[in-house]
């Protein structure tokens, strides 16, 4: 899996603005995903602990907030949530469906101490 | 001590490989090359679709090849090299995928501007490609029939970032149970009117309209 680039990037990106904010420490990491999204996140925190070691950031809590997918149907503009297979509109059974949300992959926020 | 701050940050992760996928891009464009990254699952069909398009169409185009594989074989690289076409091996150090930082040594390797088409052969997987853009034009996903009707709903991230579907090894459809009505339906899904092209690297059934397709994509971007 690519989970190592994607937490070089957290961790690249994380000290960016912790140091731009006068860090003396980075205590949480706040990170959004969408279930689209193929991460791991016991992974990720697995090759936090490695990388993070002697940086600002070390020991700091990664905190994942994982979002649900949201198609709209293009036939009835009904709105829904898809769980985990693709299914039809549930209101009128249309497959004219656009994924409106799902692959969201950002760093959302930092938690720091000065 | 204690004085814990929240600092709101919303940055995309892979934003630098993005900038680097638009830098390629530029070259790319300044070049007037066409650049086309295929991928698909191992076994899928890869080497042979490059291989059955060079030869239709390498007297036609100045053609180049650039192969991704994780462990330093040269397989792939060896059978393109046969034909008289020029290609670049990344390997990628027992990564998944290619990057765009990696397609970029790639592409210093050619000359740009003596070229018509790149065609970047992914490393077969369908999982990571699909997080990783490169900075070619089009991305072309090659299913094949035994893999199953279920791969869009299994896969549907890497369906959903293509722009144009191969299903290959269509002459083996009446020996292998494959619901080609619930396959298309999982790609409409994911890809509405995703353009496709149903075919057969071995027998070369339906191979035309993908080279006419190629042809026209090329000479959009030729200067």
């Amino acid at each position: 899996m690519h989970e190592l680039p994607v937490t070089e990037s957290i961790l690249s990106i994380a000290l960016k603005h912790a140091q731009a904010a006068g860090a003396q420490r980075v205590t949480d990491i706040h990170i959004v995903l969408g279930k689209f999204s193929s991460i791991v996140d016991d992974s990720v925190q697995f090759y936090w602990d490695l990388i993070s070691a002697g940086t600002i950031c070390e020991g700091a809590r990664l905190h994942f907030q994982r979002l649900t997918p949201r198609m709209q149907c293009q036939d009835c503009h009904h709105e829904f949530e898809v769980n985990d297979i693709l299914h039809p509109c549930p209101h009128c059974n249309s497959f004219n469906l656009t994924l409106l949300s799902g692959d969201e992959f950002y760093l959302e926020s930092i938690e720091i101490e000065r | 001590m204690g004085n814990s701050i929240k600092v709101p940050v919303v940055e995309k992760l892979l934003d630098a490989n993005d900038q680097v996928a638009e830098l390629n891009r530029r070259l790319l464009d300044e070049a007037g090359v066409l650049a086309i990254n295929v991928m698909a699952s191992p076994g899928a069909g890869k080497t042979s679709l490059i291989l059955q398009t060079l030869r239709a169409l390498s007297t036609e185009f100045r053609i180049a090849v650039i192969e991704g594989d994780t462990a330093p074989v040269t397989i792939d690289a060896d059978k393109v090299s046969a034909l008289g076409i020029p290609a670049v091996q990344i390997n990628t150090g027992g990564d998944c995928h290619l990057d765009a930082v990696m397609l970029r040594a790639g592409l210093a390797q050619l000359t740009l501007t003596d070229l018509d088409l790149i065609i970047v052969e992914n490393v077969g997987n369908l999982i990571c490609p699909a997080a990783f853009k490169l900075g070619t034009h089009r991305n072309i996903l090659v299913a094949s029939i035994p893999e199953g009707d279920d791969k869009p709903y299994k896969y549907p991230n890497m369906y959903r970032g293509v722009d144009v579907l191969i299903i290959n090894k269509i002459d083996l459809l009446p020996y292998i149970e494959f619901n080609m009505d619930f396959f298309r339906r999982g790609v409409e899904l994911l890809n509405p009117g995703l353009l496709t092209f149903p075919l057969s690297c071995k027998s070369g059934e339906g191979l035309q309209p993908w080279f006419d397709w190629l042809r026209t994509e090329i000479s959009m971007r030729r200067k």
